[in-house]
């Protein structure tokens, strides 16, 4: 027989993660959009109202009625923020699809490797997290720099004759977030790469498929989960991404994580600023969610 | 149809001195790093036989199957299918299917897609396929399960689906890597006469491979024995049975009862054999034995005889113990310990209900059997 207490602590367990999404998830998220209808003020903090029951009841209605969406009209009235999210959108995809195209043969050939040494191949992806984002970011300037370690190499082996104009483009931010995610593309593909039966490869081939017919037929299709959940990971830090683009991207580079940034800390807009947040949350969120839900469903009704 | 010993009395072709074998290894070897899997290895299957590949784990029978199938090439000598030398033939160019032990269907595709899969890749016309497929489903008797994932089925329907899919395309020759192996006893004893029935049907050549003697012994044709990547003996499970080439395959298939002893005396065809603990046996044949060589008599438990009373006469009789009685409802195994403290098994039929000669643990008795019951095994 179950022990009644026993009964209670699996209810526990089980609310655990949702009173984590509430406290770290939901209630900032409530914050964020609260001060996102407020006006900015100079003040400490810089908007108002600050909701507070100082002036009674009757007070924090009125603080409440001066909320206004006014910060999100003025989101569409400028440009520069429609255009920060596109030009993030797109990035963070190409970097995604990129990630994708460097990582599925790494864990393709990881999942194959011989098991003894694929502890030892798991480890040596995850061994950059070892050092600071930050630098690794950093160390890529040197690389990628006009006198840099990568300029220096090619003009010595004689390929090119001027130095490639690589920071401070496009090309930089891709490498900088292929680089810094592509530990994310892999994990997720490897976990589905590596649970799959070798045999079913077999029975392709010996159905008449030729290895690479046998790829796009069986093995790729098996491993959607784990290239779905690949480029979600890389995808969603991608857009809200700011070191990689403020270091490597330059200062024309656009991307809502730099305006962001810029909202909050060089105008001090706190209100502007946590409206791009919580229109950035809900184009990301929202479509991921109802994409996820497809993708159950689609499950249930037979994999 | 098939007779006792399921030989097909008419289907016989290895003995046929100018029958030409349909699939032959020629001095097969296969190494994996310092293992032999395969050692020299010889053997010849003839159109539309069902062979077994019978052995334990890791006697090399999976090898030969996946070096049929392509998935191995042999690291020294020939295989030859129809007369044409496989070697370097990738797999998907080998007129061979195979069903997978683990059936290897595709998760993401429903019970026709699978079957339609191998047809689909030989660019056979839409029209041509579907025909084909519901053909086969109706053959595995599936049809209503058709749009089903494999997820969605019994381990026997996946078991038949694995099936249908592999002999969709016709192949020449069908291998089966323990068909059988993943679904409960009831279900392998009714499937294993449809692998027969169908068999017969599509008129194929079948090599199946088993550990699982009594499934290879019910379905095969000729039966090859392997111990080590070596072939023990090749022949009808009746043979087999009953004329074990070898020590390793009178012990590996069924029970049997064995007497290590020397040949004492020759007389024609018969000998005299006295084992080593004491016992002496008249055999009517005792094959190439010669007098005082080292060999082991070899006998089957149901064909020595128990009972409570010396029998009269007889050929060979012993006096022994009852040391154990196992009664399995068909039949009863007793283990009767002889005078040199040897325990022979012997088996008697339970035709009728009551027993006539009841006997129970410690009673004296009596065993007996026929010179013509066992062999003589040199080997």
């Amino acid at each position: 027989m179950k022990h009644p207490l026993s009964a209670v602590t699996d209810r526990l367990v089980i609310l655990i993660p949702y009173f984590w999404l509430l406290f770290f998830f939901l209630i900032p998220f409530f914050i964020v959009f609260k001060i996102s209808l407020s006006t900015t003020a100079i003040a400490m903090p810089p908007y108002t109202p600050v909701l507070g029951l100082s002036d009674g009841v009757s007070g924090l209605i009125t603080q409440i009625g001066e909320f206004s969406f006014d910060n999100y009209l003025w989101l569409t009235q400028d440009a520069l923020y429609f255009n920060a999210y596109v030009s993030s959108v797109i990035i963070a995809g190409i970097s995604t699809l990129l990630a994708l195209i460097v990582g599925y043969p790494i864990a393709y050939g990881m999942a194959r490797a011989p098991a003894t040494i694929r502890p030892t191949l798991l480890m040596l992806v995850i061994l950059p997290f070892w050092t600071s984002f930050l630098i690794r970011v950093y160390a890529w300037i040197g690389i990628l720099k006009p006198e840099g370690l990568l300029n220096q190499l090619l003009l010595a082996t004689g390929i090119i004759d001027q130095p490639l104009v690589i920071l401070n483009t496009h090309t930089a931010i891709f490498i900088g977030i292929v680089y810094s995610y592509l530990p994310f593309m892999i994990l997720p593909l490897y976990s589905a790469l590596e649970k799959m039966d070798y045999s079913l490869i077999e029975a392709a081939q010996d159905l008449g498929c030729p290895p690479m017919t046998a790829f796009w037929k069986v093995t790729f299709p098996l491993s959607l989960p784990g290239v779905i959940a690949g480029c979600l990971l890389v995808f969603i830090p991608a857009v809200g991404e700011f070191v990689i683009p403020d270091l490597l991207g330059g200062s024309q580079t656009l991307m809502i994580g730099k305006t962001l940034w810029n909202e909050f800390f060089a105008n001090r807009d706190w209100p502007v600023s946590s409206a791009v947040a919580v229109i950035l949350l809900l184009l990301l969120v929202v479509p991921i969610m109802f994409f996820q839900q497809a993708q159950a469903r689609a499950q249930e009704q037979g994999r | 149809m098939k007779s006792l010993g399921n030989i097909r009395r008419d289907f016989a072709p290895w003995n046929k001195p100018d029958a030409k074998p349909y699939i032959q290894f020629k001095d097969v070897t296969k190494r994996f790093g310092d293992f032999t899997a395969v050692n020299n290895l010889s053997l010849s299957i003839y159109e539309r036989e069902f062979f077994a590949l019978l052995g334990a784990s890791g006697c090399g029978k999976s090898t030969l199957l996946r070096m049929l199938a392509g998935f191995e090439e042999p690291t020294s000598g020939q295989i030859l299918l129809d007369g044409q030398d496989l070697r370097g033939i990738p797999p998907y160019r080998r007129p061979v299917n195979m069903m997978f032990q683990s059936y290897a269907l595709f998760p993401h595709m429903s019970v026709e897609q699978n079957i339609a899969f191998g047809l689909k890749q030989d660019g056979m016309p839409k029209a041509d396929i579907d025909t084909r497929v519901a053909e086969m489903l109706k053959l595995v008797k599936l049809s209503q399960f058709a749009k089903r994932k494999p997820h969605q089925l019994s381990g026997g329907q996946r078991q038949r689906v694995a099936l249908a899919r592999a002999v969709a395309k016709r192949p020449k020759v069908l291998l089966l890597d323990e068909p059988l192996g993943a679904l409960d006893k009831k279900l392998r004893e009714e499937t294993q006469f449809e692998l027969m029935d169908l068999q017969q049907t599509l008129g194929l050549t079948f090599v199946v491979v088993t550990h699982d003697q009594e499934e290879a012994m019910t379905m095969a044709d000729r039966i090859a024995i392997l111990d080590k990547g070596e072939v023990m003996q090749v022949a009808t499970p009746a043979e087999v049975y009953e004329a074990p080439g070898s020590r390793f395959v009178a012990d590996f298939v069924g029970n049997i009862n064995m007497f290590e002893g020397k040949v004492a005396d020759r007389d024609g065809a018969g000998a005299t054999i006295t084992s080593a603990n004491g016992v002496t046996i008249r055999t009517a044949n005792a094959g190439d034995a010669a007098a005082g060589s080292e060999v082991a008599f070899a006998i089957r438990p149901e064909k020595i005889k128990v009972s409570s009373k010396k029998p009269e006469g007889g050929d060979n009789v012993m006096e022994g113990e009852i040391y154990d009685i196992a009664y399995l409802g068909d039949m009863t195994i007793f283990h009767v310990q002889i005078g040199n403290g040897q325990v022979v098994k012997a088996s008697s039929l339970n035709a009728t209900r009551a027993t006539e000669d009841p006997l129970s643990w410690d009673d004296k008795a009596w065993i007996s059997f026929r010179n013509d019951a066992g062999v003589v095994l040199t080997r």
